[in-house]
């Protein structure tokens, strides 16, 4: 009795065993030989399905599988640091050129551009709507500070679009170690994505800082309203680059420049200015193509295929 | 309470309808957590028979370790996965990180410890008088730990229960070492039950959660379903 209750369980055992030698690693040749391209991308990109987009396209005409890891850009750049990605799709250039000065990336183009904006609830208690940024952000932390019912709601998580709130912080004259970080209650670190940050902050009724894309594909299930949408310093700016072949030589340089030409090339540019005007009247990022001066970067980085 | 509704009736709806997207994940979980159950137990149940029937100097310490290993957080397991297998680790070699391979073997060490204790545990409450029936019987040292096991078989197959339990319901080792990937394919892609459920309730998607949790109990009362049916036997 136990004996075939033994010997059922090795039969599925190897069955199971032999389903996942065929399935588990991805080192083994194909009969199709698809190659595979490793990305990692910041949270705020990836929740916004753009990618789920685009990717469908790139396999078919490249007879390649896209697997798309996503975590915040400092853990992104984390991943291509220890070469675990081939390419790297984040928003923050201050660390983009630091990775790329230490040898990790090259070949960055940038494809998309939008903003960020502040959220916050209607009854808009700091009443910063229309404000400059940091004028909010400075009227946040004073009313917050004060014990009003003001709380501001951070990533946390070192982030593209943390490191832009901290940017907003230090153009509004604070240290933010030391005067905005753990300096009271009204100041709430969440540590995690764009979306989940979003549905925290409606649940506290509280304020954040969003990327367009991810508070349109949310705002469906938000109460939030955009309360701040203009200045210079909310502008968001994807790149993407692939890591550097010569720190990490088995990387699959190929089809990596693939990838970037992919995201810069005509076709794929009007999918992305267009991505979302169907579902949210209006589009979640802008091309990057023809607009290199108003976001600040050389006309190649925007127009030249790699090579 | 209308969202956690709506969740369930949406639930429902994705289950019956066989949506293709929900049933490769439950079928990748399945496939996932029961290897590593089963080479866990292959590992596991040895082991602790041998820890528990073996006199060595250091053992009452080593069962010490092993029970002190049940609290390890299993997210610190995935980290410590995550550095060996990633492209700069010692292991990066066998490109292994962010592959369904990944997560049976970080499913697999999360369990072993749990599965080892219990084995011990299992087999130190079987009554004396049996050991010493065996012995007296002459059986050898093969036969003698074969019909122990049979004896302790309730504890022990209670011992896998839990192991693959523990091992489906992971979600921070699996998001760590496994990436929660949604390839085209379903050999390359790494989402599961736990890590897609993360992943809809940060994006709001409360309905698809809630199927995916319902789907997950389902797996989890069929597994166990088919191992108290053996346990009774």
């Amino acid at each position: 009795m136990v004996k075939r209750t033994v010997y059922a369980v090795a039969a599925i055992m190897v069955a199971l065993l032999l389903i996942c030698g065929c399935t588990g690693t991805t080192t083994d040749p194909t009969p199709v030989e698809k190659q595979q391209l490793r990305i990692a991308t910041t949270t705020s990109l990836y929740d916004t399905k753009l990618l789920d987009h685009i990717t469908p396209i790139f396999e078919e005409k490249y007879n390649a599988e896209v697997l798309v890891v996503s975590a915040g850009t400092g853990k992104a750049l984390e991943y291509g640091q220890r070469g675990d990605v081939d390419i790297m799709m984040v928003h923050d250039r201050a660390r983009e050129d630091t990775f790329i000065a230490d040898g990790y990336g090259i070949d960055r183009r940038v494809f998309a551009y939008n903003y960020f904006v502040l959220v916050g609830p209607e009854s808009d208690p700091a009443g910063v709507k229309a404000m400059a940024p940091e004028a909010a952000f400075t009227a946040i932390r004073e009313k917050g500070m004060a014990g009003e019912n003001v709380v501001f709601v951070s990533r946390g998580d070192a982030s593209g679009t943390h490191s832009k709130e901290k940017a907003i912080w230090k153009a509004a004259g604070f240290n933010y170690s030391a005067d905005v970080q753990g300096s009271g209650d009204w100041y709430q670190e969440a540590g995690t994505g764009m979306g989940a940050t979003l549905t925290m902050t409606n649940e506290k009724e509280a304020y954040t800082l969003s990327d367009i894309g991810t508070y349109l594909a949310y705002k469906g299930d938000l109460k939030l309203v955009t309360l701040v949408d203009e200045g210079d310093i909310l502008l968001n700016v994807y790149s993407v680059m692939q890591i550097n072949p010569e720190k990490f030589p088995e990387t699959n340089s190929t089809i990596a420049k693939d990838w970037i030409n992919f995201l810069i090339s005509d076709d794929i540019q009007k999918e992305i200015g267009s991505f979302g005007v169907d579902k949210y009247g209006q589009p979640l990022f802008y091309a990057a193509q023809n607009d290199w001066e108003k976001i600040g970067v050389a006309e190649a980085e925007v127009k030249n295929p790699v090579a | 309470m209308y969202e956690i509704v709506e969740g369930f009736l949406e639930a429902i709806r994705l289950i019956v309808t066989l949506d293709p997207d929900v049933m490769a994940i439950a079928v990748r979980s399945i496939i996932i957590s029961l290897t590593a159950t089963i080479i866990a137990s292959l590992i596991a149940i040895p082991l602790g028979a041998a820890i528990n029937f073996g006199t060595f100097p250091g053992r009452k310490s080593l069962i010490n370790l092993i029970q002190t290993l049940y609290s390890l957080p299993t997210v610190i397991v995935g980290l410590l996965i995550f550095l060996l297998i990633s492209r700069v680790g010692p292991f990066g070699f066998m490109r292994l990180l962010f592959t369904p391979t990944a997560m049976i073997v970080a499913q697999t060490v999360l369990i072993l410890p749990i599965m080892t204790g219990l084995t011990i545990s299992a087999l130190s409450g079987i009554d004396p008088v049996i050991r010493d029936t065996l012995r007296s019987l002459g059986a050898t040292r093969l036969q003698f730990l074969t019909n122990i096991l049979k004896e302790a078989r309730f504890a022990i197959l209670a011992t896998v229960a839990v192991g693959f339990g523990r091992a489906i319901s992971e979600v921070g080792a699996a998001i760590l070492v496994g990436g929660n990937i949604a390839a085209s394919s379903f050999a390359s892609s790494t989402r599961v039950l736990t890590t897609a459920i993360s992943l809809e309730t940060s994006m709001g998607n409360i309905s698809q959660s809630i199927a995916l949790g319902i789907v997950l109990f389902a797996i989890a009362l069929g597994v166990n379903l088919a191992i108290t049916t053996v346990q009774h036997r």
